[in-house]
């Protein structure tokens, strides 16, 4: 990814993300909030909205630079192909800055693991992970993608790359895109009539008699 | 704390109810029905499941994607306020031993997100010691309760099947769901086993009833009833169920947010009502009552007892018997899990389903034959669930180990190529968990800690609770039995299977299950047991405990729907009691 584009995705994010204002006044507190409210909107209690105004509030922890990095690295652990979109098509970076302010354990972790990442990149290519060549990104995380053959030298960016693969898969899957991709059908009013005929005829099973007699039956299969 | 006062509410309510979880929502259901006032007490939050919803939500509209906090330890989505740990609530343990202590903080408690699983206790379950020689008898039996089972069926509703199981009880069941494919293979493997499974008996409407209020609809299967079901009430919680209702009456107020500190005794020894203190405006309040009843959760509640001593109570109330928190037991539990691969590459549908298992196994076997007592029953799960924080972690460490779509590829990787693996091994976890009972002992107990108070000066619990070897056999029994049923339907174990003595073979730590009980037990006799069988302190005929501590044992079933009969059983006593002035 071009240095201008992932620029691009960074500013774009940083939108979501509402600015820190230190000893602000009442009207500017509640637009804060109004900007941070959107985020959540599911049942929060209380001290839920304490904790989360709070949380919302706290400076950027990724520097842009960290940020490009992690926007090249979550494109290459979950392109864009003939299904869906790409990790930052999901806003996986924005995922991950959110969540390691929530779970503070991450921080030095991934912090750790991109200036890991940045220092390999710079003695093989002297240059920042992120401003390398697409194929000299990629000939890096071969070396760290695969925790079986990687070499004993580079086992601590094996560490990184699984937190990392993990992290993004958490990100993309739980996105609007990552849903359908992976097909999960559920979460909407339903009638659960069984396992559809096709799929039990598939493992070769039936349900017994006793079963199709007890159980609930709806006139309209599941779709 | 220049106008520190206590604020005495000055209605006279006819009964004043700490707690609205399963035991109180019950009473405070049942008393109002029959015209009486009730004061309900509640030390967590207000909480209505039709406002504060989060069912049928997305996973991106929590930005944590349905992790857990502090605040809400089951997940963001989960509908418990509060669980393992609440700032300035603390509780102690004494060294060497372990307790973890679910507490929620809201209107209906924990009602709002469990499991569901509504399991009649059997005749044998109320007369242990005859059976065994461990633990206690019951002062009542099956065919006390039985009345009130069937009321609470037909009130609240379940569904399951009449199997004509000689300790697993018929009920007045609505059709149960169809097994789920998982459940099918599950089902196969573990009846090669020997081990039986019939459809689960959840507290879900499967169909429309008439119930406490007439706007309860039918499921419509989207298993999640932990989030409570806002949209259509289809399944039990206090709050939909029984609280809401209740207030329609006019005859309750709640009062959330009220920490109870002490139930108030007069010079005669009886209740007189609760004092709290309410976390919002940190006053402190008393409210009166002709009867009390505490519903706190077992622990709680031999808290409150523990901390309301006076002259006539100096143990505590309902305590003369010594036996307030001791007993204290939870179910036992043991899970292991993995994948089933004849699923992988599997057709998508939607199969949320309901809340939960549609098939379970009730206890099968003989103890004769075994080397520890009492037993469990298996609940299972697995499938297409919704994607959460966590999704597929760690799939390195599988996605080298089977061939994909045909295609034998490294551990690990990234790209298309690992996108193709997350569809291809996405919906074929399966796994299993016992959940079973222990012997609930005297040396097992709680106590007030002599040093510790909470934020609001309450003095704290400690925990002494230890397994035994009773119940370290019986988890080695559920992972060998575990085992066998992946090992019969081909699955692929990856967690819960490297067990041996020194973790007590995966056995979840006391408390960890939350089915706490025992804790203010039931008894025929003053002398060892604290309340008589219409959950009445021996000690003092106007106070009532309806939750777990009133129970002598547990059982291999949870503990809710046997709570529900006994508060509605007791709820009826206290009517009749109060007719003919015996309060």
């Amino acid at each position: 990814m071009k240095r201008r584009e992932s620029l691009k995705l960074i500013v774009t994010g940083a939108v979501a993300v509402p600015a820190v204002v230190a000893g602000c006044g009442p009207d500017e507190k509640k637009a804060e909030v109004a900007a941070a409210n959107p985020t959540f909107t599911i049942d929060r209690n209380p001290a839920e909205i304490e904790n989360e105004k709070r949380i919302l509030a706290m400076p950027k922890f990724f520097t842009d630079h960290e940020m490009a990095t992690i926007a090249i690295l979550s494109d290459i652990i979950i392109p864009k192909d003939e299904v869906s979109g790409s990790a930052t098509d999901a806003k996986v970076p924005e995922f991950i800055e959110f969540i390691v302010k929530d779970m503070p354990n991450h921080q030095t972790p991934l912090r750790g693991g991109l200036r890991w990442l940045d220092m390999q990149s710079l003695n093989r290519y002297n240059n920042a992970f992120k401003d390398c060549s697409k194929e000299q990104q990629i000939e890096l995380i071969d070396q760290i993608a695969y925790p079986a053959k990687a070499k004993p030298e580079v086992a601590q960016g094996v560490s990184f790359f699984n937190k990392m693969r993990d992290m993004v898969a958490t990100g993309f899957y739980t996105s609007q895109i990552g849903v359908k991709d992976i097909g999960y059908m559920g979460n909407v009013p339903t009638q659960w009539n069984g396992v559809p005929d096709d799929v039990l005829k598939q493992y070769g099973l039936a349900y017994t008699e006793k079963e199709l007699k007890e159980c609930i039956s709806f006139e309209k299969p599941t779709a | 704390m220049g106008d520190f006062q206590i604020k005495k509410q000055p209605k006279q309510y006819d009964v004043v109810i700490v707690g609205s979880g399963a035991g109180g929502g019950m009473a405070a259901y049942a008393l109002s029905k029959e015209g009486l006032s009730v004061c309900l007490l509640e030390a967590g939050y207000m909480y209505d499941p039709q406002k504060n919803i989060t069912q049928l939500k997305n996973p991106w509209e929590s930005p944590r994607r349905g992790a857990s906090t502090k605040l809400r330890p089951f997940g963001d989505f989960d509908a418990s306020y509060y669980g393992w740990d609440i700032e300035g609530e603390p509780y102690t343990k004494a060294s060497g031993t372990d307790w973890l202590w679910w507490r929620a903080r809201m209107l209906g408690g924990r009602t709002n997100h469990w499991g569901r699983i509504s399991l009649r206790f059997g005749p044998k379950d109320f007369k242990r010691k005859s059976i065994d020689g461990l633990g206690d008898d019951w002062p009542i039996g099956y065919e006390d309760i039985k009345p009130y089972y069937d009321k609470i069926d037909e009130l609240i509703g379940i569904f399951g099947t009449n199997e004509g199981l000689e300790n697993d009880p018929d009920g007045v069941f609505l059709p149960p769901p169809k097994p789920r494919l998982h459940e099918l293979f599950i089902k196969r493997a573990a009846e090669q086993a020997q081990v039986k499974v019939i459809p689960s008996r959840l507290s879900i409407l499967t169909k429309k009833i008439k119930s406490t209020t007439d706007d309860r609809g039918a499921c419509f299967f989207c298993g999640q009833c932990n989030r409570n079901c806002s949209m259509a009430k289809a399944d039990f919680s206090s709050t939909n169920v029984l609280i809401y209702p209740a207030l329609k009456t006019a005859k309750v107020d709640v009062v959330a947010n009220a920490m109870a500190r002490e139930v108030l005794t007069n010079k005669e020894g009886l209740a007189t009502g609760v004092s709290y203190i309410n976390k919002e405006d940190m006053s402190e309040y008393q409210v009166s009552g002709k009867v009390v009843i505490v519903a706190a959760g077992a622990c709680e509640s031999s808290r409150l007892l523990l901390n309301s001593k006076s002259q006539r109570h100096p143990n505590g109330l309902a305590n003369s018997s010594g036996v307030v928190g001791k007993y204290l037991h939870d179910s036992t539990g043991a899970a292991l899990g993995g994948y089933l691969p004849t699923l992988f590459g599997r057709k998508r549908y939607n199969e949320d389903g309901v809340g939960g298992l549609h098939v379970y196994s009730p206890w099968w076997l003989d103890n004769k034959k075994l080397d520890f007592p009492r037993g469990y029953h298996i609940e299972y799960w697995g499938g297409m669930g919704q994607p959460a924080y966590g999704f597929m972690g760690g799939i390195e460490s599988f996605n080298g180990k089977y061939l994909v779509n045909g295609v034998k590829k490294e551990a690990g990787g990234y790209g298309k190529s690992l996108k193709e693996d997350y569809r291809y091994f996405y919906g074929a976890s399966v796994g299993m968990a016992g959940r079973g009972e222990a012997i609930p002992r005297e040396d097992n107990y709680c106590e007030i800690d002599p040093n510790v108070v909470d934020k609001f000066g309450i003095p704290v619990l400690k925990f002494n609770v230890k397994w035994s070897d009773y119940e370290v056999k019986q988890a080695k029994h559920m992972k060998e039995t575990f085992k066998e049923i992946m090992h019969n339907m081909g699955a692929v174990i990856t967690w819960g299977a490297n067990d041996d003595e020194k973790n007590q073979y995966g056995l979840a730590k006391p408390g960890e299950i939350i089915h706490e009980a025992g804790t203010v037990r039931m008894g025929s006799s003053a002398k060892n047991s604290a309340l008589n069988s219409w959950n009445q302190a021996h000690d003092c005929k106007n106070l009532f405990v309806v939750d777990g501590g009133a129970f002598t044992s547990q059982a291999d079933k949870n503990i809710t729907w046997t709570i529900l009969a006994l508060s509605m059983r007791a709820s009826d006593y206290i009517v009749s009691e109060l007719k003919k002035n015996n309060l």
